[in-house]
């Protein structure tokens, strides 16, 4: 369990990192998406997540004292710094991959907003308690999207049984502690979207102890180019 | 309690003369991406305090992840500059967080004449240019985070929701 009382850096910067990467991957959709409205919802699910990880980053630098803002730790910290969980940087892969990606981390939030909301770290308290309405209407777009798409043609059925296959081996780690209510919700909304719960026992980790898989690189390399080449750098 | 932490309390204002001018200039900085509102109607501006030169401006983002909030913050500070404080720190609260709850009343009447939905449940929903109460939702993400896309079924107009967020 997470100690409320006396939260860590490394604990604001981990779920600052898991927000800030999300949105970079959903910020890949603009002008992308299948339909406007879609490409509407994810830049703003974007937007969402990175006001959550700049806020983070900004009350972690606070707490640490060493002067370190929002854009130090965004910018300057390397792939092994960063303690995401892994299933947010995996790339987006069809738009069934990405709302079943976004599904999984919903209902994650949902279970860990909550518990922050109690946090002893007023400013945490706040963030958590704004974070977990946006999460609410998240997880109705998505929860929607899943029975959608699996209660759909065969191919929206097919796209989105190949996309929970895939990024199940992710949610152990995603889940942690709060493993069980997670499976009873996302298997409640998979039951209801005629989707089938994997039982391939498979799980990899590694995300929160900077052990990451091929992709995150090379997403940092697009996103911090910029202010690592041009140090300071403003527009 | 302090009155600041209670939705709908308003702004709290030092209250000296010679802070006044500063306090109502900041408050009537417009909403970049509704700019019938300030950010006093909004709710989103919590403190103004004037002190020997310097103004502390405290303000609190709507959605963590509204992108006015930079140009509000520019916008503060060319208001105090064009008055001449001399000093300006704004700063970013998130506790407690802002909700719809945290408009004024005004705000509500304001956004209807614009012909925007004011913040109530979604079933709630009265259509601004008839007044029918049979709106349909179209797009859950409207042209701002805070907006959702409805059409009267009544008489057609699309418009605005501003989501009830609590």
């Amino acid at each position: 369990m997470i100690d409320t009382e006396a939260p860590s850096v490394a604990l604001y910067v981990a779920h600052g990192d898991d927000n800030l990467i999300l949105a970079q991957r959903l910020g890949e959709w603009i002008s992308r998406a299948p339909e406007l409205e879609i490409d509407i919802a994810l830049g703003n699910f974007a937007l969402d997540h990175l006001g959550v990880a700049r806020a983070l980053y900004t009350r972690a630098g606070e707490i640490e004292g060493a002067g370190r803002t929002e854009d130090d730790f965004a910018m300057m910290r390397s792939e092994r710094e960063f303690t995401n969980l892994l299933i947010v940087e995996q790339p987006n892969g069809d738009f069934a991959h990405t709302i079943a990606r976004q599904f999984f981390f919903d209902v994650y939030q949902s279970l860990l907003w909550p518990e922050l909301c109690a946090s002893e770290d007023e400013a945490l308290a706040g963030i958590a308690a704004r974070a977990a309405r946006e999460n609410a209407y998240h997880l109705e777009f998505t929860t929607g999207w899943m029975v959608r798409l699996g209660d759909g043609t065969e191919e929206a059925h097919r796209r989105a049984q190949t996309a929970v296959d895939d990024l199940w081996q992710f949610t152990a780690e995603l889940a942690g502690d709060r493993l069980q209510a997670w499976r009873n919700e996302v298997a409640s909304v998979l039951d209801d979207a005629g989707l089938v719960v994997p039982d391939d026992p498979y799980q990899r980790s590694g995300g929160r102890e900077g052990r990451h898989t091929e992709h995150l690189g090379h997403l940092l390399a697009e996103m911090q180019w910029m202010q690592r080449s041009y140090p300071d750098l403003e527009w | 309690m302090d009155a600041a932490l209670i939705p709908g309390s308003g702004v709290v204002r030092s209250g000296t003369l010679e802070s006044k001018r500063v306090e109502e200039a900041v408050a009537s900085v417009v909403d970049p991406e509704i700019p019938v509102l300030t950010i006093e109607d909004l709710g989103i501006l919590r403190s103004v305090e004037v002190e020997d030169g310097t103004a502390v401006v405290t303000i609190t983002p709507t959605y963590s992840g509204c992108p006015a909030m930079r140009q509000i913050e520019d916008d503060i500070r060319a208001v105090l500059d064009r008055l001449g404080v001399a000093k300006a720190e704004i700063l970013v609260t998130h506790s407690p967080p802002w909700s719809t709850d945290w408009m004024s009343e005004d705000a509500r009447s304001k956004l209807e004449e614009f012909r925007i939905a004011p913040p109530v449940a979604s079933e709630d929903v009265l259509c601004p240019t008839c007044a029918s109460d049979s709106p349909r939702l179209v797009a859950k993400f409207g042209s701002t985070a805070c907006k959702a896309l409805m059409v009267c079924t009544s008489c057609g107009e699309p418009f605005d929701w501003f989501k009830e967020f609590r």
